[in-house]
């Protein structure tokens, strides 16, 4: 092999592993900045569908999505941190660890009131009848995102390399990162 | 910001001095050898044998049998076993004299470091007696004081130079530390393990204070928020208890009462925010609600945004919660 084969050998072998590098950006890129708020909507207000709010109600109404939680189901991080706030905000108060309880389950992939990221997103800040309380206001929007990122890998929608494969605290069910999707059975909601 | 201490070589409570003591021997021992091992370096090269850069290298050592051991070498190892022997001695000594601080009527707390804050809880017997602050620890002189530490997320570690060594906060392990302020004074504690992007910023005080001005304090901590006058101060209550601020900070007698931020029911009568980021005035308070992410990237805090009116409200209630 002659010192210029040698030479591009290497050069290649670089790139493509700058390549591989590079790929693994979006993933594991952490915003270290305000997030911009999500103004764009093009039907700002929506009415707030519960009472039940937590510390003390608010009448004004929320926004709703302007996008479908674009940036942040592909970010381990924001993933996490949806995880983390599951917790923070005692999610789990209702709907145990995804299994449900005083709440619906949120482990299959199919919602009462939609399970794209922009129904779950409204679902959180407007609040849903029977007991879910409007976030809206009470939360930033930036965690609602966060949040809505990490329920859809309760159920196996997010990417194996994004969803968390370990918890912060005991967790006896198995990891987000090794579910698979689950459909809806018939005859459960 | 606070005008505090933060020096190891100023002990000022029994534990930071027996740690002290332990340091300076260590160092005197150390300083003995390598000034002996530069001295020996020192006398070899002088005695070697010169030869200058033409004449051939004199290989003839080469040929020689290897000499026996020298009294030179053998009383090297023994001074070097000795001295470290010495060391550990001094050092177990160090960890006994430790153990050994009365905790006779010690006051009794409960610090669990989270990224990057430290609570603190005041266990009394009385449990209305016991309250929570943070990242501010007010001692009485004299009065020993022991620690419990936690971790919740991941592992910190405990240092306030100038009243006794570092211990380690475990996440799911509970461990003591025990200590006395001799001189009343402000001295700054800080995370010593690094635990995230925002460890440097993860301070904390205790505050020594003659055992009458420390029980006029926590009297003061023990009573919940006083209502704020009508007004802006009111308002602000109102904008506390309807924004993000109520889902994680709690402020006693309201109907805030979360915990995962800093207990902010005496908020106003700290030094610091953000455990030792900023001075603790209305404008920083402004800009720390504002947008936490420019002072301190990383934090858990979110922005808040709000109208300036609302801001001003919110702040001036913040500093009726002395």
């Amino acid at each position: 092999m002659t010192a210029a084969t040698l030479r591009l050998a290497g050069t290649a072998v670089l790139a493509l592993a700058c390549a591989m590098a590079m790929g693994g950006c979006e993933r594991e890129m952490r915003r270290f900045e305000t997030p911009p708020d999500n103004r764009a909507s093009p039907h700002p207000d929506a009415p707030r569908t519960s009472a039940l709010q937590p510390a003390e109600p608010r009448g004004d109404p929320v926004r709703q999505p302007a996008g479908n939680g674009e940036g942040y189901e592909g970010n381990a991080y924001n993933v996490a941190q949806g995880k983390r706030l599951y917790r923070w905000y005692n999610c789990a108060g209702c709907h145990a660890q995804g299994g449900g309880g005083m709440g619906p389950a949120l482990t299959d992939d199919q919602w009462r009131y939609g399970s794209e990221p922009a129904q779950i997103f409204s679902t959180i800040m407007q609040g849903r009848p029977n007991g879910m309380p409007s976030f809206g206001g009470h939360l930033s929007e930036d965690q609602v995102w966060q949040l809505t990122a990490y329920v859809r890998s309760m159920s196996g929608q997010l990417k194996k390399d994004v969803a968390p494969g370990r918890a912060d605290s005991l967790q006896a069910n198995e990891p987000e990162a090794a579910r698979d999707r689950e459909p809806a059975r018939p005859g459960t909601k | 910001m606070m005008d505090t201490l933060h020096d190891v070589l100023a002990p000022f409570g029994p534990q930071a001095g027996h740690v002290h003591a332990l340091w300076m021997l260590t160092l005197a021992v150390c300083t003995l050898v390598f000034a002996a091992v530069l001295a020996a370096l020192l006398i070899a090269l002088l005695r070697a044998g010169r030869s200058n850069a033409q004449s051939a290298p004199d290989l003839s050592a080469l040929g020689r049998p290897e000499p026996g051991r020298r009294h030179g070498v053998i009383a090297a190892v023994a001074a070097s076993t000795l001295l470290l022997l010495a060391l550990i001695a001094a050092s177990i000594f160090t960890d006994r004299a430790l153990a050994k601080l009365s905790t006779d009527g010690a006051l009794r707390l409960e610090v669990t470091a989270h990224q990057w804050w430290w609570e603190v809880r005041y266990v009394e017997p009385q449990v209305a007696d016991t309250f929570i602050t943070a990242n501010e620890i007010h001692v009485p002189t004299g009065r020993p004081v022991i620690v419990t530490l936690k971790a919740d997320d991941v592992i910190h570690s405990f240092w306030v130079p100038s009243l006794a060594g570092k211990k380690d906060l475990i996440p799911g392990r509970t461990t003591t530390m025990n200590f006395r302020a001799d001189r009343e004074g402000a001295y700054r504690g800080q995370c010593a393990e690094f635990c995230g992007s925002q460890h440097a910023l993860m301070a904390f005080f205790v505050v020594a204070d003659p055992p009458e001005r420390y029980e006029a304090w926590a009297a003061a901590q023990r009573r919940p928020a006083a209502d704020p006058p009508p007004g802006q101060p009111l308002r602000g209550r109102e904008i506390f208890m309807r924004s993000s601020c109520a889902m994680c900070h709690a402020v006693d007698g309201t109907s805030a009462q979360a915990v995962r931020g800093p207990n902010l029911t005496h908020v106003a009568s700290r030094g610091t925010l953000a455990a030792g980021s900023l001075p603790n005035t209305p404008d920083d308070l402004k800009r720390w609600i504002a947008d936490p992410q420019q002072i301190k990237p990383g934090t858990y805090m979110p922005a808040t945004q709000l109208s300036s009116e609302d801001m001003d409200a919110l702040v001036g209630y913040l500093q009726t919660l002395r």
